[in-house]
């Protein structure tokens, strides 16, 4: 049951693209839209956009390498670690919980990591698995996001996203509890 | 944003310092620099294709058709926004694109999505309620096909890789309602309110 779900929703991942691509080239033609050079406005504007997010990238990726490098993650870990241990998240989910707002492809390394010591299938692995897929990298995301239409005052998006990664990672914890026991 | 990034370099000289991890350091951030111009190449070529794509769906009508399908879910979210507006199909396209775990391929239609709404922004420095809005739900990432989770879980011998999905889709539905929550409650506070024109020239 639970393969043919992950065969299923693996199948979908696949064909989502070419069949949208060729759903909205069909569609384009039959509405007689000058296909071609429609396709080269939009993708120049695109290639603009990849440029212009450059130096945003730096920035946030080499702000987030610093911090980590240094070693201020796990003395930031060190710190509120009494704190999670209050509310019952177990103390090896805490670097997947602190990394994952950060960086992507931090987090993925975090996952395997804490996976092939403790195991896919042990509560620890389960729940940093369910963070990983259920929260995304709030800073990094903003800092693009907002970097490439020029935008430098955030207002209240930050601390949104913030809170909404909070209670993500802390319903990972509890519904884990909860299904997996 | 400054805070944030301020603490992080300013943090990271700190600790360095005394753990004595300057090099460690200095390759890191070197590293990073290099990777994320990588990344940024790797994600011009998606972000053409996509877009190109894009403009065809938009001249064909299909974005303003996709506006207008989900104008009931997507106008109490987005009050500003003109109701068959091109920006509201640009979001739908990205948060499907979330849903399916298309990574990159979702960021250029993020990126589409945050032109769009950049247009319809009156201040070109200062985010828009609508932008808040976006990037909220957005980046409380509603997956229902978290496939690099099960891939990972997969490749490290998992007896049940895709045994997390379920969780995984309670879990953001919460953050997802959070995230809708605080940014509604957030957005009315006068921190973050926008000003008039007439008070920032004044």
């Amino acid at each position: 049951m639970a393969d043919l779900f992950s065969g299923l929703i693996g199948t979908i991942s696949n064909w989502a693209i070419p069949l949208l691509a060729g759903g909205i080239v069909l569609l384009a033609l039959t509405r007689r839209v000058p296909l071609y050079e429609a396709f080269i406005e939009g993708a120049k504007e695109g290639f603009n956009v990849g440029v212009r997010i450059i130096p945003y990238l730096v920035a946030i990726l080499c702000a987030i390498a610093f911090f980590r490098a240094s070693g201020a993650m796990e003395l930031l870990m060190t710190v509120i670690s009494p704190l999670t241990n209050l509310i019952g998240m177990p103390p090896e989910t805490l670097p997947m919980a602190l990394v994952r707002p950060l960086s992507g492809s931090g987090a993925l390394g975090v996952m395997s990591d804490t996976i092939s010591t403790h195991g896919a299938d042990s509560f620890v692995g389960r729940v940093v698995s369910t963070m990983m897929g259920s929260t995304e990298t709030t800073f990094y995301v903003l800092a693009v996001y907002f970097g490439s239409v020029g935008v430098t005052k955030v207002r209240h998006a930050l601390y949104a996203g913030l809170i909404a990664d909070v209670a993500g990672l802390l319903a990972a914890v509890w519904f884990c509890r909860l299904v997996f026991g | 944003m400054n805070y944030i990034w301020s603490f992080l370099i300013l943090g990271g000289v700190f600790v360095a310092a005394i753990n004595g991890r300057m090099s460690e350091c200095t390759q890191a951030v070197m590293d990073a620099a290099k990777g994320s111009v990588e990344l940024a190449i790797g994600l011009i070529g998606i972000m053409a294709f996509w877009l190109g794509l894009m403009r065809l769906a938009e001249e064909a009508g299909l974005v303003r058709y996709l506006s207008r399908l989900l104008k009931p879910v997507l106008k109490p979210l987005f009050p500003d926004i003109p109701a068959d507006d091109p920006a509201l199909g640009n979001i739908v396209a990205n948060l499907a694109a979330n849903m399916l775990g298309l990574g990159n391929s979702a960021t250029a239609l993020g990126l589409k999505a945050m032109i769009e709404l950049q247009r319809l922004n009156p201040d070109k420095k200062t985010a828009s309620n609508a932008m808040c809005t976006f990037l909220a739900i957005n980046t409380s990432s509603v997956t229902i096909i978290p496939a690099t989770v099960i891939a990972i879980r997969a490749s490290a011998g998992s007896a049940n890789p895709a045994e997390v999905i379920g969780v995984i889709i309670l879990t953001t539905a919460v953050s997802t309602v959070v995230a809708i929550t605080a940014v509604k409650l957030l957005e009315r506070l006068t921190i973050f309110r926008v000003k008039p024109e007439g008070e920032q020239n004044g």
